[in-house]
């Protein structure tokens, strides 16, 4: 089966006949951070994967910041000034 | 796996509720978290005109599809920041998203408004990226808002955003950041608008869950310049405590917001003082914004 993967994007083929969570494991991806789309469908880790399906692991993560604090920012009267 | 509400086929599991839902009713499911975060926190009222930032990507255009269909008065802000193609295709997103639902969008460019779009900026500030980009992100908002007559911005922060800011922040014990985490920043000062994250309660799996099940067309792939950013380490360390305890994300932020960080607010408040030249808030004399574009013009 294929499993597309994405930034960036690519594809790797994997044996099917097994549960989603079956090839997450084999691939090393947490659970918690994809979401699986076979077709137009989101797939749960429980159901099986056939040799023939093609999924997509879609990562979920976005952001970036340089400040220690994290992601982009809060009102504050900083959001104007000099502190982040 | 079963919807817990319909017992049909889910399509979506939650680990940390314990609980799995079908296309429908995690549908429901989101917009019942974004409408208790606004209820909660009283975030804005319908009588409201709120601009929505977004950015391309799901959680910003996740945000702004609930508030419409929820009947609030919604506009777009999209800040137009200059990051090659990628840039290009979030503006495209925003735009074709406003263009769909007929909802009116306001797009500002960073280049336009700081003397050099954001790849300029670290080359002028020689400091990361996303420093730059979020000291305009935060101004552009302010200003914008201010000068259309919105309130309130809302932004799409999710629960992992928040947990990542709160995890970078404790680590380093930022004493000042640590009060400002909320979920709603009440205006302070006459030119600072309301600050609000209505999905909060909502980690990035639930809103790209979403934003996919919606039909939303969103940018999938990561701003170029995230790569090695301090809060996608954080998330991936989050990602992996999450994974052996389900719902340690959503202890760490709630159990802060209900419980630490009343006693990290401080006593007196910062003074606040209108920038000399651009006339928005700053703790100065001179605002951050207009150092940083003092400093692109004689670069350049």
């Amino acid at each position: 089966m294929k499993v597309v993967l994405r930034n960036p994007r690519r594809e790797v083929e994997v044996a099917g006949g097994r549960r989603v969570k079956d090839v997450l494991k084999d691939l090393d991806v947490l659970p918690e951070t994809v979401i699986v789309i076979r077709g137009d469908s989101l797939i749960t880790a429980d159901q099986m994967v056939d040799d023939g399906d093609t999924i997509e692991l879609r990562p979920v993560m976005s952001g970036g910041s340089a400040s220690r604090g994290g992601a982009s920012g809060e009102a504050s009267p900083s959001m104007i000034g000099d502190r982040r | 796996m079963k919807c817990r509400k319909c017992g049909g086929q889910a399509a979506i599991e939650l680990r940390r509720h314990n609980a799995a839902f079908c296309v429908d009713d995690f549908v429901e499911f989101f917009r019942n978290q974004v409408r208790e975060a606004i209820r909660k926190h009283r975030m804005f009222g319908r009588d409201e005109r709120v601009l929505v930032a977004v950015s391309g990507g799901k959680d910003s255009l996740a945000l702004w599809d609930v508030l419409i269909e929820d009947g609030y008065q919604t506009t777009g802000l999209h800040l137009d920041l200059g990051i090659f193609d990628y840039s290009v295709e979030s503006r495209a997103k925003c735009e074709a998203f406003a263009a769909a639902r007929g909802v009116p969008l306001l797009v500002s460019s960073v280049a336009d408004e700081v003397g050099g779009p954001v790849p300029v900026i670290k080359q002028v500030t020689r400091r990361p990226p996303c420093s730059g980009c979020g000291l305009s992100k935060r101004y552009l908002m302010n200003r914008e808002a201010l000068q259309h007559g919105f309130p309130v911005v809302a932004t799409g922060h999710n629960l992992d955003d928040e947990a990542a800011t709160l995890f970078g922040s404790v680590l380093h014990w930022q004493m000042e950041a640590l009060p400002r985490q909320s979920p709603a920043l009440p205006s302070t000062h006459p030119k600072l608008v309301r600050r609000v994250k209505p999905l909060y309660r909502l980690s990035e799996r639930e809103t790209a869950a979403y934003a996919f099940l919606r039909r939303i067309d969103y940018i999938v792939e990561e701003c170029p310049f995230a790569v090695g950013a301090t809060s996608i380490a954080h998330k991936g360390i989050l990602d992996r405590l999450e994974d052996v305890s389900p719902g340690a994300k959503h202890n760490f932020l709630f159990g802060f917001l209900e419980k630490a960080r009343p006693a990290f607010e401080r006593a007196e408040a910062v003074p606040l003082n209108e920038c000399a030249r651009c006339g928005q808030v700053t703790t100065g004399t001179l605002c951050a914004f207009c150092k940083l574009a003092d400093q692109v013009k004689r670069a350049r």
